[in-house]
């Protein structure tokens, strides 16, 4: 691996795992943002607006830092990687292109709509906006999971002088990995906000403060991940099935299984050796892994050493990251289940102790999403194209001063923009949800021009 | 229909790079005059006039980008990779220019900062902007699917010129912008800033007309061989009329005809440029049919721009409706 290939790697790396954060938080709250204004249209209760309206800044903030991040990922692939874009142009090109056209437009105009049309548009059609954003961000997540299952589990294609043709469309949507991978990335989003929604409210508990619409947030977000995490868990489970069948050496990874086993242990902790092929310091499950891998006691599960080694994937951090990743989900099913045991019991307002949970658990979420998506991505390797394409034959071989120069432009650029970014967010948290825009304004015609007079005396 | 379908893309991803140009163009050129403006109040006021459009503009580059990416993959891989330093100086300059629009609003002993993101990010995305299409313009000699003189190949006077004459072309439409969209005091800053701002951009056109004929071969005989010059000189003469009635309506104080005439403007010249490329996608040699996606890719996506463009264009349409009208500071945030 050339130097610059290697920057080029950690660049994606770094640029993906920061773009994913956003839309990771951001699609579950264009729904809860969507859920609180339709509340709000029928009871009319001023506590919910003003829950809207905080939320709706927060938004603004993680979308518009989403964006930017966002933009730079749709030129990468071209910048350091144009041989993944020459052979896979033909596929993956035409699934981002759907994304733009369907979902970023969609997005980006409403979301004008949304955090400026307040006092121009009507009440429906304000609330039209904020689904069109939501449903703008399902789509795009539709588009681009589809465009990375295709890379996990290729279908569809012809492969001719190493450039991919499209042979069905609809096989290359509807790849063998895409109806797990959909749901499993969806509820994934949908938990992180929840768990943020929750953190914070509890955080608000804590310190005795907007205590009335922190409660509310509380049970929302409460009642949404014990509703979410079994179904989340039941899909990763279906998910880990599909991944046996097309792409052991992954799952081989996640396991660190070495050998080829029927009646596997489920290994809880190891620290994989990989020049050894063996794991030290173990702690195992007798038949525990072929139960939840293969659904069988004694199910059969492929290790490591059935594959040359320049076709196995990093051990080391796929078994880590897809531990953490777990243990998160685990964690947020013991959330869900406390909390609704209090709930029951009507201890809900006063159990302080499960508020400290709540909040700790506020960035569990984004945690989570970022394991999960290092197990996907790393486990990958060493393909772009899952058996097809390497990474290594992907890269551009662009200069390595070039990689050096993007690669240490974008950390110092991210660190100073998105640093500022999470200081804003935590002042419009600790701030908190204030009184919303006077409802007066919103009574006006829709499309009404504002002229000066009257938003100065608005002011 | 393999002929077809990537003259019809080429089209598409000219029409896309347009909208961009001109869309994202007021906006980046109001950034660009914020200097200009006498106070912060002011300087709030020309960034609300495209704070709740701007996202939707800049999204016309991410369609470019991806349309080219399914349409052309050779075109997008080696124009990308070739132009790596450019293509990263707009990037970051972008990144700058549109968190400004949330931060800005959300500072408080940081606002400065902010506000010098904005300015300075326009500046350089139209800077690196220009350079990019001067040095696709010029053309990139290829071997093997690189660029022939490595990671400064697309530095040269050419290149440097068409950087610079975007970033004037840009405040012109920002400040025809600004005008249509703001009232008293600044609208006569931005009506003062307009008179000197045309002059640049038609001597910069003219610099770069003159200069085109002497790029390369090909260039030269598009514009100056019969019959090809009686086909295209339809654009010189529409520019030059366009000029005039552009500065007539300057000096008449109109306010939404220097807009509209600055706009088409702007689009003659990109047409200008665009004639000189065809039929390539990377000049000198790399043909929309050498990087044309396969058939079914290229139509796969037809399906869906010829559908969802019309759909974009309408609900555009829709939100510029909504937010029309003179803006000022307190139209702002929420």
């Amino acid at each position: 691996m050339s130097d610059a290939e290697f920057l080029s790697r950690i660049q994606f790396g770094f640029v993906i795992s920061f773009h994913i954060l956003f839309p990771a938080f951001t699609i579950g709250l264009a729904w809860w943002l969507a859920f609180l204004e339709a509340l709000w249209l029928r009871k009319r209760e001023d506590h919910i607006r003003d829950l809207y309206f905080f939320w709706l800044r927060i938004f603004a903030l993680s979308f518009g830092m989403g964006v930017v991040s966002g933009i730079v990922m749709s030129f990468q692939f071209g910048t350091n990687w144009s041989k993944f874009s020459t052979a896979a142009g033909n596929i993956i090109g035409p699934l981002l292109s759907y994304e733009v056209l369907t979902a970023f437009f969609l997005e980006a105009t409403f979301l004008g709509v949304m955090l400026f049309g307040w006092r121009r548009v009507s009440h429906r059609t304000h609330f039209f906006a904020t689904c069109m954003v939501a449903i703008g961000t399902l789509i795009s997540t539709f588009w681009i999971i589809s465009a990375n299952s295709w890379m996990q589990t290729p279908a569809g294609y012809e492969l001719r002088d190493g450039i991919f043709y499209p042979a069905s469309w609809w096989s290359v949507i509807f790849n063998p990995s895409f109806f797990y991978r959909l749901p499993h990335m969806v509820l994934a989003a949908f938990l992180t906000t929840a768990s943020v929604v929750g953190g914070i409210a509890a955080f608000y508990l804590i310190r005795d403060v907007h205590v009335e619409k922190a409660r509310l947030m509380l049970r929302c977000a409460l009642a949404f991940i014990a509703i979410t995490v079994p179904v989340q868990i039941l899909v990763g489970d279906m998910h880990g099935l599909n991944v046996r069948e097309y792409q052991p050496a992954k799952l081989a990874a996640i396991e660190a299984r070495w050998e080829t086993q029927r009646g596997v242990p489920l290994t809880l902790f190891a620290w994989p050796d990989e020049k050894a092929e063996t794991n030290r310091y173990d702690i195992e499950v007798p038949h525990l892994g072929s139960l939840i891998l293969t659904h069988e006691w004694d199910g059969e599960v492929k290790g490591l050493k059935d594959f040359p080694v320049d076709q196995r994937p990093p051990v080391k951090p796929v078994f880590f990251a897809f531990r953490i990743m777990v243990g998160i989900g685990l964690l947020m099913l013991a959330m869900a289940a406390t909390g609704l045991l209090l709930w029951w019991r009507k201890r809900l307002n006063s159990a302080r102790w499960y508020w400290y949970f709540c909040a700790a658990m506020t960035p569990a979420g984004f945690v989570g999403v970022l394991c999960g998506w290092y197990t996907a991505e790393i486990g990958r390797q060493p393909y772009v194209v899952y058996g097809l394409m390497r990474t290594a034959d992907a890269f551009s071989g662009v200069e390595l001063g070039s990689v050096i120069t993007s690669l240490t432009a974008f950390i110092v650029v991210y660190a100073i923009v998105f640093g500022f970014g999470t200081w804003y967010l935590f002042k419009l948290l600790r701030k908190g949800p204030i009184a919303a825009p006077p409802l007066r304004a919103m009574t006006q015609t829709a499309a009404r021009p504002m002229s000066a007079a009257e938003s100065k005396g608005a002011h | 229909m393999e002929n077809v379908l990537p003259v019809i893309w080429f089209f598409i991803i000219g029409f896309g790079v347009a909208m961009y140009v001109l869309l994202d163009g007021f906006v980046l050129g109001s950034g660009i005059l914020t200097p200009f403006a006498d106070d912060d109040h002011q300087r709030d006021t020309m960034m609300n006039t495209a704070a709740p459009i701007w996202d939707g503009n800049e999204t016309w580059l991410v369609l470019g980008g991806a349309g080219l990416f399914a349409a052309f993959p050779r075109a997008y891989s080696i124009v990308l990779s070739t132009l790596y330093l450019p293509v990263l100086l707009m990037l970051i300059a972008l990144i700058f220019r549109g968190v400004a629009f949330e931060f800005r609003f959300k500072a408080d002993s940081s606002r400065w900062l902010w506000g010098i993101a904005f300015t300075v990010g326009s500046m350089f995305t139209a800077f690196a902007q220009g350079v990019i299409l001067g040095a696709l313009v010029e053309g990139m000699p290829l071997k093997g699917g690189k660029y022939l003189d490595g990671a400064f190949a697309w530095f040269s006077p050419f290149s440097m010129l068409t950087g610079i004459a975007v970033v004037f072309g840009y405040a012109l439409l920002g400040a025809t912008w600004i005008v249509l969209k703001t009232e008293g005091r600044l609208q006569r800053i931005a009506f003062d800033l307009t008179r000197p701002l045309m002059l640049a951009v038609i001597a910069f056109m003219l610099l770069v007309s003159a200069w085109l004929p002497f790029l390369d071969d090909t260039l030269r005989q598009r514009w100056f061989t019969w019959p090809n010059f009686l086909y295209l000189s339809p654009v010189p003469v529409l520019t030059a009329i366009n000029a005039a009635l552009l500065w007539r309506a300057v000096l008449r104080n109109r306010e939404l005809a220097p807009f509209v005439l600055a706009l088409c403007f702007f689009g003659l010249g990109f047409i200008g440029l665009v004639a000189g490329i065809w039929p390539n996608i990377v000049p000198p040699s790399l043909t929309i049919w050498e990087a044309a996606a396969a058939p079914s890719s290229q139509g796969f996506v037809l399906v869906g721009a010829l559908i969802m463009i019309p759909a974009v264009l309408g609900y555009t349409f829709y939100s510029y409706r909504v937010f029309r009208g003179k803006v000022t500071s307190d139209t702002g945030y929420h």
